[in-house]
């Protein structure tokens, strides 16, 4: 728990609030106090104290670099209903996040520099965590022409990731083009593996249980096959290209193999490929709609190893927030998608290392450097260091509880979560130096407002 | 729970035996009689009412069961019930007088759902009801043509019948329910 | 019985008991009176959401039998289809006082959806759901395959223990195989599953049933019953099978696979029938087929799964 002394104030100056953080475990396992002022990591040491500071007493809590999410869909502009930058980024500041990969499929799509930019702005006003957007591969994401991805690049918004997410760039001529294209400016393709013409009307993942269940299969190869053709162009064309969202136990085999042969790519599962499966659409609920589907057992513990032997590279929310109407319907007129910004971090805890298969060492990798570097972002995923970015999340592991409504933050409550116990609780997350979440409760929006206008 | 016997075998064997030579004098004869029992324990009586009747009178009287599971007025108050098969002699009811006969008459319930049933499977001439006891309480009007026994009793009583074919033994009882 | 969604979770013993009430329930249907009192002030409404005549009148003909009020929603080109979701014609159905909704949809899974919701409070009777199930027709070819092996009145508690049911054609898109395969497997019968490679579900292997390719091989067997399922000539279109024709030199019931069936087997098909496709038509008129009793079966099967939905206190109102 933490208790704050003293408790923030609107008198305090917003420009110097300074954080005394005391016995916080590093994921090294060594216990340290941190002082965080000016936005930066102003000491680490044991026995440490500072004026005016307000005090946060972390005995127990793990402080992770802030976690960055390769993979998040905001909605806005075009889908406020669903969610907002705001209020997608509230969900992320809760979950943990201090950055967050907007994917591109808004409307209008992120496919020009001006949509990036205005997406970029909004993320900066909102205030709760960086928002770094992602570049359509195609215009509209149709898979036909590409879009003005040096224009994006140069942008404000210096896009470096590309991606038709939702859609995969099925042509493999075109793929070939803009993974050839990104090279100039050290951009990645993150492909959303699935061949369209293997999936047509595909409800979810195709084995024992869509055929009991007559829903149309999802098979694992039309993942695997498109995982397969593009590792090859890749190595053809000297590229760096990045998986999406992993589903299965053969996607890993192929990105091994890439791998060993000194392919330049790399992989992201989903935290709700790590804990759950297609058992679960038995119930017919369209909670567990997602895309990739819900796979087997076997699955699951081929992306866990995959994950904790380095095959994977990542862990990324695909955070896909619909209205409850979209998911209050029979299973086929469903949308697809989970949120998963506010569970990703607890989900993971309970997947991977309540199983023993890494400790928080790698949590720091898989979900804060590796993602910022495939991203190529800056001041992100840095290890907690003087004179770092103060990007700290305080994650309380002894916690557990059932995932309730009131844990969601975004505007969406797709969550297949919801009454499941996990364990952990992020008691605290701190971005450019200020906190988003306090005493596990969101900074109040005034609040943030008041920061983000002292920093403009 | 204690129940206290209220009808022996010989009480039972006796009351039939009675109740058998009312229905021959009240229908002057055996002729055109169609015995039906209701389900469960009323098959059992009639077809021993059956096998007295032609043994009185020596003239064979058809006889079968009616179920009234499906004309209850009662389905959605208690747990869902199976019905029983329904057999009607080869005879039919048309222009016959049916004798009706149950193990006790309480509610009178029961008995116009057998009304009701009987009504969809023909027209008899008349329709009578025999039963083993009678423990009153009526909440239709309705009475009985023969009756094996009166036995005035309170609602939270519990009048249990028990017949040698399905229960091992003749006899009835009286308890208090729980 | 709160709903009926399905055979795969149907116990052997609640199927037997709908089976049983059948019989009886077939039996006052020889009456001069076919008319039931039971479920006076019961209203029954046949949701709708594909086309489908004859499942409709065979439920409202049992509904009607019952004496239930019977509203039809009809809810292809309704509203529904202007963008009302499930769950708005749900609510408008419990707002009307619907005690049972009787629902085809073409969704797999929205009878489980709709039954799943609290959006309303009726039992749900799955009449048909995508390409998931349909479990009133298996249980109506359940209990037209008891009458002919065991006898119309010999029929009451038995099973289908060693029957061999051979069921043809598209597996894959079939919710009416799917509901057989299952609630066959639980009444003690062999199943074998015959059609084209490419209409057999991924997945099958843990089906309590045999797989093959060939109806020849499989009708020298002489099973029992032998069921034809319809077959969509669009799915050509999709490449499924070259075309009709050959689809039904391989895998139809025709005159010639007809005269090498032996003893009493029985030629089944749960209509509509495409004669001359999946069967011709001197299979579907000779004195093997059974496609009539199964439409007078289905009656007889959808009086007693209303009559076991709607009778009996239910355990959550107590």
């Amino acid at each position: 728990m933490i208790t704050p002394t003293p408790t923030t104030s609107k008198d305090t100056a917003v420009q110097n609030e300074t954080y005394l953080i005391r016995g916080a475990r590093l994921s090294s396992g060594d216990t340290t106090d941190l002082i965080l002022e000016n936005g930066v990591i102003a000491e680490l040491g044991i026995g440490l104290s500072r004026a005016g500071a307000t005090t946060v007493e972390a005995e127990g809590l793990i402080a992770l670099p802030g976690l960055v999410d390769l993979h998040t869909h905001l909605r806005e502009p075009g889908f406020e209903h669903s969610e907002t930058v705001l209020t997608g980024t509230r969900a992320a500041a809760s979950g943990g996040y201090t950055t967050v990969f907007a994917m591109a499929n808004t409307s209008p799509v992120a496919d020009t520099a001006g949509v990036v930019e205005q997406e970029l702005s909004l993320g900066e006003q909102a205030g709760y965590a960086r928002v770094q957007p992602i570049g359509a591969v195609t215009v509209g994401l149709a898979g036909e022409r590409l879009a003005e991805l040096g224009a994006m690049a140069e942008s404000r918004a210096k896009v470096r990731v590309f991606s038709d997410d939702g859609l995969c760039v099925s042509d493999p001529q075109l793929m070939r083009r803009a993974l050839e294209y990104v090279k100039a400016f050290d951009g990645v393709i993150a492909q959303h593996a699935q061949d369209p013409k293997l999936t047509p009307g595909a409800q979810m993942n195709e084995g024992s249980v869509s055929a009991e269940l007559g829903l149309t299969g999802w098979p694992a190869m039309a993942e695997e096959s498109i995982i397969a053709r593009d590792v090859l162009i890749a190595e053809h064309v000297g590229s760096r290209l990045h998986i999406c969202h992993l589903s299965t136990a053969g996607s890993v085999e192929v990105i091994r193999w890439a791998k060993a042969r000194g392919i330049n790519v790399t992989a992201e599962v989903t935290p709700h490929h790590l804990l759950l499966t297609e058992e679960l659409v038995r119930s017919y609920d369209a909670r567990y709609k997602v895309n990739p589907p819900l796979r087997r057992a076997e699955d699951v513990l081929a992306l866990r190893e995959a994950l904790a032997d380095g095959t994977i590279d990542i862990v990324a929310t695909d955070h896909a927030p619909h209205p409850a109407e979209a998911k209050e319907c029979a299973w086929a007129e469903a949308a697809n998608g989970m949120v998963g910004l506010e569970s990703a971090l607890s989900v993971v805890h309970e997947s991977m290392v309540e199983t023993g298969l890494i400790g928080w060492v790698d949590v720091e990798r898989v979900m804060s450097r590796t993602p910022a570097q495939i991203g190529r972002i800056s001041g992100q995923g840095l290890a907690i260091a003087v004179g770092n970015p103060a990007e700290i999340t305080l994650y309380d592991p002894a916690a557990r509880s059932d995932f309730a409504v009131e844990d969601l933050r975004g505007r969406s409550i797709n969550s297949p979560y919801l009454g499941t116990s996990l364990p952990g609780r992020v008691e605290a997350t701190f971005h450019r130096g200020y906190a988003t979440v306090f005493g596990g409760e969101l900074v109040p929006l005034e609040r943030i407002q008041e920061l983000v206008a002292a920093h403009a | 729970m204690s129940a206290r016997i209220v009808l022996q075998q010989a009480d039972i064997s006796r009351a039939l035996t009675r109740i058998a030579h009312e229905i021959l004098e009240s229908n002057r004869g055996a002729g055109d009689l169609v015995l039906l029992g209701i389900p469960t324990r009323g098959v059992y009586l009639a077809a021993r009412l059956a096998a007295l009747l032609e043994e009185f009178s020596g003239q064979e009287v058809p006889v079968g069961s009616l179920d009234i599971t499906m004309y209850r007025d009662d389905l959605g108050r208690i747990p869902t019930r199976s019905p029983r098969p329904t057999s009607i002699p080869a005879g039919g009811i048309d222009g016959k007088t049916v004798i009706l006969a149950d193990d006790v008459l309480y509610s009178g319930r029961t008995i116009r759902a057998a009304l009701d049933a009987l009504g969809d499977i023909g027209r008899p001439r008349a329709v009578r009801l025999a039963t083993l006891v009678d423990r009153g309480h009526r909440e239709l009007p309705i009475r009985p043509d023969f009756v094996g026994k009166n036995l005035p009793s309170s609602k939270s009583e519990r009048i249990n019948v028990e017949l040698v074919e399905i229960d091992g033994e003749d006899r009835v009882t009286i308890g208090e329910t729980l | 019985m709160r709903h009926l969604l399905d055979t795969r979770t149907l116990s052997r013993a609640d199927a037997l008991n709908i089976l049983d009430v059948a019989e009886d329930m077939a039996d006052t249907q020889l009456r001069e009176v076919k008319k039931l009192p039971t479920l006076r002030g019961k209203t029954v409404v046949n949701l709708f959401f594909e086309d489908s005549t004859r499942t409709r009148i065979s439920f409202e003909a049992a509904a009607k039998r019952l004496s239930a009020d019977v509203i039809n929603f009809s809810a292809k080109g309704s509203s529904v289809s202007k963008g009302e979701s499930l769950k708005d014609t749900a609510q408008t159905l419990a707002a009307i006082g619907a005690d049972a909704v009787v629902i085809r949809h073409g969704a797999s899974g929205a009878p489980h959806t709709l039954a799943a919701s609290g959006w309303i409070d009726a039992g749900i009777l799955n009449a048909g759901d995508g390409t998931h199930e349909h479990p009133t027709q298996a249980l109506l070819d359940a209990f037209t395959m008891r009458r002919r092996i065991h006898g119309a009145g010999a029929s009451r508690g038995r099973d289908l223990d060693g029957v061999h049911v051979v069921i043809v054609g598209d597996i894959l898109h079939s919710r009416v195989a799917r509901s057989n395969v299952w609630l066959l497997a639980s009444l003690g019968a062999q199943v074998t599953l015959v059609a084209p490679p490419t209409l057999l579900p991924v997945g099958i292997e843990g089906w309590p049933a045999t797989v093959s390719y060939d109806l020849d091989v499989v009708l020298a067997e002489n099973p029992d019953v032998v069921m034809m399922l319809r077959i969509q000539g669009e799915r050509m279109h999709d490449a499924f099978f070259p075309n009709s024709r050959e689809y039904s030199r391989r895998w139809g019931l025709d005159d010639e696979r007809l005269a090498r069936l032996t003893g009493d087997s029985i030629v089944m098909h749960p209509g509509p029938m495409n004669r001359g496709l999946e069967i011709s038509s001197g299979a579907a008129d000779s004195p093997r087929s059974t496609v009539l009793e199964q439409v007078s079966s289905g009656v007889s099967v959808r009086m007693a799964a209303l009559y076991l939905l709607l009778s009996g206190e239910r355990e959550d109102q107590r």
